[in-house]
């Protein structure tokens, strides 16, 4: 490994933004448990890798925390009932997604006893259990990032034999405007969140622990030194680290390296420089996977914006709709315009609220018109550069716009395309008004066709030699068994011939056939200084004699 | 209750194409009001014709192209052009010499290149090419400082082509830069040059002034982010390292670099025509290349070529340069090994 610095508190990624933060609005009350809605609508998928396999049935009477689905395959994550009732339906539903796409879900008719299933074994003192049977029940809690990407957390957790991380990185940043869900649950577990770092560590076995919090929230860091007081901070050596409020602070490879100075290579993950990265809420749901041996059945929601009428943090149940948590906070109001999963920087906007939350989903904004970027027809980019300045990634976007404008993906692949994490600093400063992340997503989906594209037609050229040569082979198979026929009837043909002369015949036919064959091999195609005639046996001996001699 | 769908970025934030090009239209006032204060209303009336004659160009191939007029009025990219090329025109050159040269920017330099964000050569310095070649006169007559000439005559010597009698002799002047040349060749040292009537502190008389005001014009823009700071340190860094070494060699055969630095035509092309961004490179140490480019080759020019100022000529070189500098300067991508 490279020469590592010790870690300091003053390195600065390249660009960012300084943005108006809109935490006000939703920060000011505790998180609110959510109503317990009437009907629960899981996906399946929820997370990055295979959807989870469904085990529960159709009409099954299930109670909360139950296992209503397990994960298939190592990338994958098992989904739990958020609450007691029947499964009514496995089916396709509308999920949170910006073309409205359906995707396998279960539905869950709650009965409002909410009673929890027999639950996992607490185990509060989880350093007398194996790493690896902790690791597996974050596996069994289908736990999965809650900063947004929801990656199955079991599979971070599992760096291989041949890595030791170093670090365990807790992203406390929640760099996005307007989104508070992680500093009320900073400032709410703060204890339980320490104590899901010490379990995630211990898995691990990493010694040092740095907790990353963007400086613009002084109480969620109160909070955390207070529970820090309270405990050994030796081993593991926890960190508590605020990190300057510049967007994307909270990019996992920005805060790796405001951190510890690092950079995680291009195409790269960050535990080829020694480095696990884990959400806060993600660490909280470990905290109650194995304290309390519960599954990810809620999490906490941000449901924010001019168009809702009392902005809060709600508590909310995986599988409630997006459209009941705005009406529990007072519904919308007059200036709703636009419907966002997520913030206003990376979020992507839905066109119906009918869609239930997933694991991943950690804000519901609900934009009015002016908190939007004005709709304006995109101009000729004039080469300013503004988005060069701000990129976290160190691109150059506008050579990435002309060459994924131009389609030449090549070219877009020579720029980066693939170290952009897409979180749009350059479409908000671009004084023309350029949706350029659109262009770059629009040049990775295409670029992602094409690979399957040729990989598909690799496996058409590879049939299609196959192909071929079983028929050549076929040819070849059929004509020896003709031959082998033909000179067996010829063997029969003369029937009152005594044995030797028939052996004879025989041993001259193979004779014949082998000079045949010789002189077809050898002889070169006839050219007109040969003779074109048929030779017959005699002459054919001379040529290939003559094609000796020379 | 359905909504709105757009990709994300929700956000918005920073200057627009047309509050971008009305910053610079802002940094240029102080620059100007000086160059009316010293050289006359002749100044304005450019700015006036320039303007009037960029947005009619410009509206009538917009209109040729079937693009839509009002977005790209509106731009301002038209009016910059216009200012920027009436700013370096002789205060009391005839009209059609601006309209001309604003045309030819604009038309021809912009619009036969694809239009705003497409041209590959700084229209206005196409512009003020076009006419230093083809009325060499008329280009270089400039009025001494305070030419003491109203209102009225201002617009009769414009638009009549022709000067008052009792005005000509006070309308023939020389630049600076332009007394420098032609004096060196006749034998002068630098020193009595220098020490001669039409000479300020360090540059020309009036002309300092009006540097100093474009520079803080100009450092404005580079404070707003508007223009790079990186065009400007290259241009005036080599500007400075070329003369200073010239002049350590022989101080009587060659300016000062403090001349070269606060004449005119360096501060304003450093900062107000080298940062144009669509014909600059756009790469961090691009533009640092680019910028001492421009600078080198306005020294070789003013000094060893054939004409008194090469600030255009050096700034049109180097957009011919600008595409190749920045794919060689591409910055180290984030995670890419340090080499």
């Amino acid at each position: 490994m490279a020469f590592i610095p010790s870690p300091g508190p003053s390195w600065r990624f390249h660009g960012g933004l300084r943005l108006a933060s809109h935490a006000a609005e939703s920060i000011g009350q505790a998180v609110r448990p959510a109503a317990l809605p009437a009907r629960l609508i899981a996906p399946l998928q929820q997370h990055i890798g295979s959807p989870a396999k469904p085990v529960a049935q159709v009409g099954e009477s299930v109670r909360k925390g139950q296992l209503l689905a397990q994960s298939d395959g190592y990338i994958s994550a098992a989904v739990h009932a958020p609450s007691s009732g029947v499964i009514v339906a496995i089916e396709d539903r509308p999920i949170a997604h910006p073309s409205g796409l359906s995707a396998p879900c279960l539905i869950l008719d709650t009965d409002g006893r909410d009673d929890w299933a027999d639950a996992l074994p607490p185990w509060p003192d989880y350093l007398s259990v194996a790493p690896v049977e902790l690791r597996q029940r974050v596996r069994q809690a289908g736990i999965v990032g809650l900063g947004g990407a929801a990656f199955p957390t079991a599979v971070k957790l599992n760096p291989g034999a041949n890595t030791q991380p170093r670090w365990l990185i807790l992203n406390g940043a929640e760099c996005e405007p307007y989104i508070t869900c992680d500093d009320r649950l900073m400032r709410e577990r703060a204890a339980d969140l320490i104590n899901g770092a010490r379990i995630m560590s211990y898995i691990l076995g990493v010694e040092e622990v740095l907790i990353g919090v963007e400086d613009n929230k002084p109480q969620a860091i109160e909070a955390l030194q207070a529970a820090l007081r309270g405990i050994d901070t030796r081993n593991p050596a926890i960190d508590l680290r605020p990190v300057p409020t510049i967007y994307p602070a909270g990019g996992e490879k920005q805060l790796i390296k405001v951190l510890t100075g690092l950079e995680v290579p291009t195409h790269g993950l960050p535990n080829e420089i020694g480095v696990v990265c884990q959400n806060v809420g993600t660490a909280v749901s470990v905290h109650d996977a194995v304290v309390h041996g519960r599954p990810l059945i809620s999490r906490y929601v941000t449901v924010t914006g001019r168009g809702v009428a009392h902005p809060s943090v709600l508590d909310a149940r995986i599988g409630t709709l997006v459209g009941e948590l705005v009406q529990q906070c007072g519904g919308y109001t007059r200036q709703a315009e636009r419907l966002i999963i997520g913030g206003p920087m990376m979020g992507f906007a839905i066109p119906d609220d009918q869609v239930p939350i997933v694991k991943g989903c950690n804000c519901i904004l609900v934009a009015g018109a002016d908190e939007l970027a004005p709709s304006q027809p995109a101009m000729p980019c004039i080469r300013c550069g503004a988005c060069a300045d701000v990129c976290p990634a160190d691109l150059l976007p506008q050579q990435l716009y002309w060459h994924a404008r131009a389609k030449d993906l090549d070219k877009t692949q020579e720029y980066h395309l693939f170290d952009c994490i897409e979180c749009g600093c350059c479409s908000a400063v671009c004084p023309s008004h350029i949706p350029l992340v659109q262009y770059y997503r629009f040049a990775k989906t295409e670029i992602a066709a094409r690979e399957r594209e040729r990989q598909q037609s690799d496996v058409a050229r590879r049939r299609h030699e196959f192909r071929l040569e079983r028929l050549e082979r076929e040819k070849q198979e059929k004509e020896t068994k003709l031959r082998k026929r033909r000179e067996a009837l010829q063997n029969k043909e003369p029937p009152a011939a005594p044995k030797d002369s028939t052996q004879d015949a025989v041993a001259a036919a193979i004779a014949r056939a082998k000079a045949k064959k010789a002189g077809q091999a050898s002889t070169p195609p006839p050219t007109e200084s040969q003779p074109v005639a048929k030779p017959d046996a005699d002459t054919e001996s001379a040529i290939i004699s003559t094609d000796q001699d020379r | 209750m359905r909504f709105s769908t757009a990709s994300s970025p929700h956000w918005f934030v920073g200057p627009s194409v047309s509050q971008l090009m009305r910053q610079v239209l802002y940094a240029m006032l102080p620059g100007l009001a000086t160059l009316v204060w010293f050289f006359g209303w002749g100044v304005l009336l450019h700015v006036a014709i320039a303007s009037g004659a960029a947005l009619a160009s410009e509206a009538v191939v917009l209109a040729l192209r079937g693009k839509p007029l009002r977005l790209f009025l509106g731009d301002g990219s038209a009016l910059v052009t216009a200012w920027l090329l009436a700013a370096a025109l002789p205060a009391f050159s005839p009209w059609w010499i601006t309209t001309l040269g604003v045309a030819f920017a604009i038309v021809i330099a912009k619009h036969l290149y694809g239009g705003l964000g497409y041209n590959p050569f700084n229209p206005a310095m196409v512009g003020y090419v076009v006419l230093l070649i083809s009325f060499p006169l008329e280009m270089t007559t400039w009025p001494p400082v305070n030419p003491g000439v109203d209102f009225a005559s201002s617009v009769q010597i414009i638009f009549s082509g022709h000067p008052a009698e009792h005005l000509a002799d006070a309308l023939s002047g020389a630049t600076p830069l332009d007394a420098v040349k032609t004096q060196l060749g006749l034998g002068l040292g630098i020193t009595e040059i220098i020490n001669g009537p039409a000479f300020g502190l360090i540059g020309g008389q009036g002309w300092e002034w009006a540097a100093m005001a474009f520079l803080a014009g100009g450092l404005w823009l580079v404070m707003k982010r508007v223009a790079a700071w990186q065009i400007p340190a290259g241009m005036l860094g080599s500007l400075a390292l070329l003369s200073g070494i010239f002049y350590a060699l022989d101080p009587q055969a060659h300016a000062s670099p403090w001349f070269h630095l606060l004449s005119f035509s360096s501060i304003y092309g450093a900062f107000f025509i080298a940062t144009d961004p669509v014909t600059a490179s756009t790469t961090p140490r691009g533009r640092l290349l680019f910028g001492a480019g421009v600078g080198a080759l306005t020294y070789l020019i003013r000094c060893f070529g054939g004409y008194p100022d090469g600030v255009a000529f050096a700034v049109l070189l180097m957009n011919i340069a600008a595409p190749t500098i920045d794919y060689y300067t591409q910055p180290r991508v984030f995670g890419a090994r340090r080499d």
